[in-house]
């Protein structure tokens, strides 16, 4: 019998902890017991990058939208969507339209993307390599197998002009080439799978959306310089991803696509996979071939660049994810196509985890170019809770922020360079009123410490110093050469560190004392938070006309520091007081203030 | 490849989590270094799959290990302090990370680690008396629209409360084997 409806789950980490494996196994329970087993088939997919609203169900070809599904809403999606052919309008995203679908085009969350890099994720099934292969999967390889030199592989990615996603945006071609031209017997080809940028996630949902498409492009990228080895570098966080790497791995090796003698084309490759260890330094490319072969992760001196000497000394390719995921598209659809879209400094796309205080969390792949205003407010609906926009981070702790003023520039490398922030690997975090941008930066600086490897001392002693610095100010102790001292002190770590992260570890200051020098005064002159969030400048209080007397918050407090009988004014002991907010948390009226 | 397991209680040994007697592994500590015998740079994966069966690494064991892979002792201590995932000392049964990811960050993370410290009274990297938790922190569990997350062993808990903690941690007390799978707290 021939299938009627297809249920596409989404199985990304964020949903899949919502319960979306519960929810696949009622579906497919229900269908059994309805007995419309053999008129559905029922697919896991990768991420479908609308976080905010998961768990995600897509029932086709009706192309219904339903969010925050719960597992006991199987029953009905059964009962009605597909033996009734009936939606179900209370789980659509959009109850209200009047319209009678939500189709996926309609929502304004994917209208201004463009997929390439996610171009499977959400709609295959990614332990499924036919699935893949049906979407013109490993047909890159074929043709650049039998029909294209290395020399024509590297001319393609000239003329598409990619740069690398991982952060410092090298061209790639470049690198390929510097490889292919070393002789050598052994080199080898490397994905970088570390993904350190704290708040981003855009090679996890790739990975495990669509992992075939990374070692489709690694074993393209074999071909080309010479290589017989690949490794895939992945943070041991990523449990899911690794399990559908294994899976794809296996697969195609029984498909011939991996391993000897690939496609009958004399060409052999493979691929390991290798677990971090939780260092972030360890995504930096040298303290990851360090890594690899099973030192601590510290970085080296570049040159020689892993290109020419990298991992046991030997030339070798190493690239993003995401830079990886494009490949395949750029050998199918050729150079020409890919450098059509996008700016004249960056072409193609690009995936940002738009994470933070925004309406509508998630991954959006855009072109470059885009703007940043269509991305938060168009893409993202705005700032969550109607709250003021502030700034966004892009660049993670190697970036900077980017304010109201700035939010119609393009997006591509050079005019994020221009603002003092960095294109990154993609993090895009957007803070609003209630966000100290002098309390963000402290947190910024403190992961740049906490991850330094230590190894050379501007960023050592650098990095701790800067830190010393904010943490004193936030606690209302700073002074006004306080500003300027931080700015040198930046600039030396930006000159004199080995590495990227002690040579970037200040931008986030530098970035903030420029944009927002009067909140840094008001911490250090007033002795004042304005956003109410820096503990030792702040008090919590209780509005005399809001407090009913409910005794919630006198229960909930954890050191006892709020008092009153019940129906009276409580009152809160600043003496006692830890300003952990629960209290305003608790109160349903309204009745806790921060000063 | 091993399974990634934060979790000691899916591990083969009974309590893993206590002092475990060095002697009594070897064998399988043996297996882990056969099967590793012919991978260049064997050391982190050792390493990771034995801390993996063991819940953390004995003093004893690393030295066996640094004879058998022929690396000195030095280097192999190196390594473990180097990486945060290595533990030398035994951890709680219930692994608690509290993810100070950016997004979790500017969502509360941080209150929500507060929160953490005060009920159970250790501080990040210590485990209660009563070996029933551990608190680290996580950068990102690529969870961050739900923010704030905190994961418990491999069950990831979203959009976390402060005030709710308490409730969290009954769930996982003393293991009787109820459904706590990750959730929505906001529900
Ligand atoms: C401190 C530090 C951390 C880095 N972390 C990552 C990372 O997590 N993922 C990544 O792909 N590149 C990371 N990079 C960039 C890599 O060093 C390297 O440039 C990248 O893997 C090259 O790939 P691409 O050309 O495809 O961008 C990091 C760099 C530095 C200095
Ligand atoms: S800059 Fe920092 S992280 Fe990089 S090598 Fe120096 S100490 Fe290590
Ligand atoms: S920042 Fe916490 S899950 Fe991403």
């Amino acid at each position: 019998m021939a299938i009627k409806n297809y249920i596409l789950i989404c199985g990304g980490t964020a949903c899949e902890s919502s319960r979306a494996d519960d929810i696949y196994k009622n579906l497919i329970a229900e269908c059994a017991s309805q007995g419309v087993s053999d008129d559905v088939q029922i697919v896991k997919t990768g991420c479908f990058g609308f976080c905010e609203q998961g768990p995600i169900v897509k029932i086709l070809p009706e192309d219904s939208f339903y969010v925050q599904v719960k597992p006991e809403d199987a029953k009905e999606l059964v009962s009605e969507h597909i033996v009734k052919g009936r939606e179900v309008t209370r789980l659509l995203y959009d109850k209200n339209k009047s319209k009678k679908h939500a189709k996926v085009e309609d929502i304004q969350f994917y209208q201004k993307q463009f997929r390439i890099v996610l171009r499977n994720c959400g709609f295959i099934n990614p332990e499924n390599i036919d699935e893949y292969i049906a979407r013109e999967g490993y047909a890159a390889l074929e043709k650049a197998l039998f029909n294209m030199t290395p020399d024509d592989v590297i001319g393609e990615l000239k003329t598409a002009g990619i740069r690398g996603r991982g952060g410092a945006g090298f061209p790639t071609w470049m690198k390929w080439n510097f490889t292919k031209q070393v002789e050598n017997d052994t080199k080898y080809v490397v994905c970088n799978a570390d993904e350190g940028d704290p708040g981003a996630y855009m090679d996890r949902s790739t990975l495990e959306g669509d992992p075939h498409s990374i070692l489709e492009a690694m074993t393209i990228a074999g071909y080309t310089c010479g290589a017989r080895q690949g490794y895939i570098y992945i943070r041991a966080e990523y449990p899911l991803a690794i399990k559908r790497l294994e899976i794809a791995m296996q697969q195609a090796r029984d498909y011939g696509l991996l391993g000897e003698d690939i496609l009958g084309s004399g060409f052999s490759f493979d691929i390991e996979i290798r677990l971090g260890a939780g260092a972030f330094v360890c995504g930096e490319e040298t303290a990851l071939l360090a890594s690899i072969e099973g030192e601590r992760g510290m970085p080296r001196p570049r040159p020689p660049f892993p290109a020419v000497k990298g991992l046991w000394g030997q030339p070798t390719v190493i690239n993003n994810v995401e830079t990886w995921a494009n490949i395949p598209m750029i050998i199918l659809k050729g150079g020409d196509w890919f450098s059509k879209i996008g700016t004249e400094d960056s072409k193609g796309t690009k995936v940002f985890a738009l994470t933070g205080k925004i309406r509508n969390s998630g991954l959006v792949e855009v072109p470059m170019g885009t703007t940043l205003r269509e991305i938060i407010f168009d893409i993202g609906g705005g700032i969550a809770n109607d709250k003021e926009f502030k700034a966004v981070q892009t660049g993670g702790p190697s970036g900077g922020v980017i304010t109201k003023a700035d939010l119609d520039t393009p997006i591509d490398y050079g005019s994020l360079m221009g603002l003092g922030s960095m294109m990154g690997s993609g993090g895009m975090i957007v803070m609003d009123e209630d966000d100290c941008i002098v309390d963000v930066t402290k947190f910024y600086l403190g992961f740049s410490v906490d991850e330094s490897c230590g190894k050379c001392s501007p960023c050592r002693i650098g990095g701790r110093s800067l830190y010393n610095i904010l943490d004193k100010i936030t606690k209302g102790e700073g002074e006004m050469e306080d500003l300027e001292q931080m700015k040198s002190i930046g600039q030396a770590m930006k000159k004199a560190s080995l590495c990227g992260l002690g040579q970037t570890a200040p931008n986030p200051i530098l970035s903030t004392i420029h944009y927002f020098e009067d909140e840094y005064l008001a911490h250090i002159k007033d002795k004042r938070c304005p956003a109410g969030k820096c503990k030792e400048l702040i008090s919590f209080n209780i509005l005399a006309d809001k407090c009913i007397g409910c005794t919630a918050c006198a229960r909930k407090c954890p050191v006892g520091a709020i008092t009153g009988e019940r129906r009276q004014l409580h009152r809160i002991d600043p003496e006692l007081c830890i300003k952990c907010g629960v209290c305003l948390e608790t109160c349903k009226f309204g009745a806790i203030y921060v000063r | 490849m091993a399974e990634i397991q934060t979790d000691c209680r899916t591990s083969t040994h009974a309590e893993p989590c206590r002092e475990i007697d060095p002697g009594s592994v070897i064998p399988v500590v043996d297996e882990i270094i056969t099967q590793y015998r012919s991978t260049r740079g064997a050391l982190i994966p050792v390493l990771q799959s034995v801390q993996n069966l063991l819940g953390y690494l004995p003093k004893e064991i690393l030295t066996h290990i640094s004879r058998e892979l022929s690396i000195p002792y030095s280097e192999v201590a190196g390594v473990v302090t180097f990486y945060s995932f290595f533990s030398t000392t035994p951890r709680g049964k219930h692994i608690i990370r509290v993810c100070l990811g950016t997004a979790c960050y500017v969502r509360g993370g941080k209150e929500v680690l507060q929160a953490l410290t005060r009920e159970l009274k250790i501080k990040v990297g210590q485990t209660t008396d009563d070996h029933q938790f551990s608190l680290e922190i996580g950068r990102c569990f690529g969870a961050c629209g739900l923010a704030p997350v905190v994961m418990i062993d491999e069950d990831v808990h979203q959009r976390v409360k402060p005030n709710a903690i308490g409730l969290l941690l009954a769930a996982y007390r003393d293991d009787d084997d109820q459904d706590r799978g990750g959730s929505d707290e906001k529900a």
